[in-house]
């Protein structure tokens, strides 16, 4: 086991430098204008130019060039321009907003995702489960930038059930953070649950065509122990590594969007900010934080899901 | 993808394949190819048949732009109107008022002039932008998926063929690809490009060139479909068939292309599809952002954050292009679907549209 998460971190530090290259190569390589331009935005007064472009270094070679990049970074003294502002505060303050929206949303999707992808293997063929499998598919294809709108409009504006954007702090009004954060936790979740049961639908059918549920069935345990114990625990594995992996991908991509629409001060509302403002610095910043994030949490999982299959880990060291 | 044998012998022995309800017309399968087979289970899926249709009809609807805009709306899409006056059932009325209120759907009212009102204080008429939008929009979905279908193609087949270290340089730069924070690499590129265009060699594109969202779009979908055709290549490289035409002494290229290639056709159709819906929710989310399609252009996803600020008195402007998005990606995910079960009612193969991103079964980005 110790082995297998060694080798898991080794990985994670390579794919957090690849990302970091790939960063480097978007912002100072990628073949347009002066990157100092790029840098300072769309309409920059030249004198902002000429500074950045000292601050930069942009006549030094590139490898140097990426070690300015990772030396602002890691020091915190990326700055936006307008206004100069550090982009590691900016962040650090949009972390409380971003992580009270996604971790609810996902409490909500995985408790209503699993709770009807369990009813309908249940009962498969019957009503819910047909009804699941209308409701998935377009799940999948409804987007954020839908689903929030309408929301706002129905429960904001015409029956002024929720109030209005923004985001409160939970220690600051817990009331008030809970109203807040009912209708962008609904729009981020109501995408994930149709999902989330049919992957455990079709994981619990598939367990329970295995040789010990028959077992179990046959030295006369009850069905609702049968079901849970034995057929459930079984088909939630495969939604650790799911859940891992969309619940970083809900913090470095939907979330931007849903944070934007209902004007969450997160993280992700501050990159979007930035990209209408064509500021790349917490662009950067925002990304780099987002790559860490997610390769972070994928190793979590997968290091959860050796604990979880001993067969992953050591096929793993085996092989 | 290669049928079942015993399938077939199944089918032309006329015993009813179990996932299907034996041809009520009764013409026999006997005799016929497996196009043929798929094509007929296709449209015995009355579901994906529908969906079809309504994808049809949002692409007639999207090339009738121009018709619209010159005989019924006489505007342009980028053309603004705010200080105009139309004339709706014979009154005078402002396109936009003094307090910059656009004007709202009129339906025919103005002969159809502003059919779904005016899309902000700028005075455009929302219905030629939601054509033209949908144009782009269709446009770089479809674009996009072309290029990722062939770029990701290519790579699946000469990592999968020559294995080695081909394989090992291509499947660990689409590991890196398929590990970074997709969207935000893409708004990040979407926004870098954006400034400046993009100067490589002889090919120059301006900042507000619709190749920028295409390039974007496709360099972060590559993996998604090169990683489970390498797959498929690699199974497909054991064949006999494939051995067969190696001792024929056919070039690399030539099994590659000539051999593999056409065993890939279902899983190509089906991909395709896919990609195109998910491309085109890629797409919306960057302009939605800002960092795909560059204003005045309009795209269904641009359109949203411009209908959005008005969303408490005109709320049809930011749902209009939403369900337009809903419409076109449940289309072709329901066809996508229906496509793999006619093809090849046993695959294993699935990509399933997330939030934005494509994935193959059991990952989500």
């Amino acid at each position: 086991m110790a082995r297998f998460i060694a080798r898991r971190l080794v990985g994670m530090v390579a794919v957090l430098f690849a990302v970091s290259l790939i960063v480097f190569l978007i912002f100072n390589v990628v073949p347009n204008s002066n990157p100092a331009q790029r840098l300072a935005g769309k309409n920059a007064r030249p004198f902002l130019v000429k500074n950045i472009e000292k601050e930069w270094g942009f006549n030094d070679s590139l490898p140097v060039q990426y070690v300015t990049m990772m030396k602002k970074v890691f020091t915190g003294e990326l700055t936006a321009y307008e206004p100069r502002v550090p982009v590691d505060e900016e962040i650090i303050n949009g972390i409380p907003a971003t992580v009270s929206l996604s971790v609810g949303a996902a409490a909500i999707w995985l408790f209503f995702g699993l709770l009807l992808g369990y009813l309908s293997a249940i009962k498969a063929g019957g009503l819910l489960d047909k009804l699941l499998t209308a409701v998935s598919v377009a799940g999948i294809s409804i987007p954020v930038f839908l689903i929030a709108p309408v929301l706002i409009y129905l429960f904001t504006y015409k029956i002024e059930l929720f109030p209005n954007a923004g985001y409160v702090p939970l220690t600051e009004n817990p009331q008030a953070w809970l109203s807040h954060l009912i209708l962008p936790w609904i729009t981020l979740a109501i995408l994930s649950v149709g999902f989330y049961s049919r992957v455990l639908r079709s994981n619990m059918l598939d367990v329970m065509s295995e040789d010990y549920v028959r077992t179990a069935r046959a030295k006369g345990l009850g069905e609702r122990r049968v079901m849970t114990r034995h057929v459930l625990r079984n088909s939630l594995i495969p939604i650790v590594t799911l859940f891992g992996l969309d619940f970083g991908a809900t913090i470095a991509g939907t979330a931007i969007i849903t944070e934007h629409i209902y004007n969450i001060n997160g993280v992700g509302n501050y990159a979007a900010e930035a990209v209408a403002k064509f500021e790349l610095p917490p662009i950067i910043g925002v990304t780099l934080y987002g790559a860490f994030f997610i390769v972070f949490v994928n190793a979590a999982v997968d290091i959860a899901y050796a604990y979880l299959d001993p067969r992953v880990r050591l096929g793993d060291t085996t092989g | 993808m290669d049928f079942d044998p015993q399938a077939e012998a199944q089918l032309s022995a006329g015993i009813p394949d179990p996932g299907f309800p034996p041809d009520p017309r009764g013409v026999s399968s006997e005799g016929r190819g497996p196009w043929f087979l798929a094509y007929r289970r296709f449209l015995r899926n009355r579901v994906a048949v529908a969906f079809l249709g309504v994808f049809v009809l949002i692409v007639i609807f999207v090339l009738a732009a121009p018709l619209w805009a010159e005989h019924v709306a006489q505007s342009g899409p980028n053309q603004t109107h705010t200080l105009e006056k139309i004339t709706v059932n014979g009154k005078k009325r402002e396109v936009v008022t003094p307090e910059g209120e656009p004007i709202g759907p009129q339906w025919f009212g103005a002969g159809g002039k502003f059919f779904l009102g005016a899309d902000s204080r700028l005075g455009r008429d929302e219905m030629v932008r939601l054509m033209y939008g949908g144009r782009t929009s269709l446009l770089i979905g479809i674009g996009s998926a072309l290029v990722t279908m062939v770029v990701g193609i290519v790579l699946g087949l000469l990592a999968g063929y020559f294995r080695g270290w081909i394989d090992t340089v291509i499947a660990r730069t689409l590991d890196v690809l398929w590990s970074l924070p997709v969207f935000l690499v893409g708004l990040a590129l979407g926004v870098s490009l954006a400034i400046g265009g993009l100067k490589l060699g002889p090919i120059e594109l301006s900042g507000g060139s619709l190749w920028i969202p295409v390039l974007v779009i496709t360099i972060f979908t590559v993996p998604y479909v090169a990683r489970p055709i390498r797959g498929e290549v690699l199974a497909l490289s054991e064949k006999e068939f494939v051995e067969a035409a190696i001792a024929q002494g056919a070039s690399p290229l030539r099994v590659m292309f000539g051999e593999i290639l056409p065993n890939l056709a279902s899983t190509i159709i089906v991909f395709s599809t896919l990609t195109i819906a998910n491309n085109m929710l890629f797409e919306a989310g960057l302009s939605f952002l800002g960092a795909g399609v560059q204003p005045p252009n309009s795209s269904w996803g641009t359109m949203i954050t411009v209908g959005e600020e008005l969303l408490n008195t005109q709320p049809l402007l930011a749902i209009i292009p939403g369900v337009m998005i809903l419409l076109t990606v449940l289309s072709l995910n329901i066809v996508g679907d229906g496509l793999r079960d006619a093809l090849d009612p046993r695959a294993k193969v699935r990509l399933e549209v997330h939030a934005g991103m494509v994935a193959p079964e059991g990952e989500a980005v």
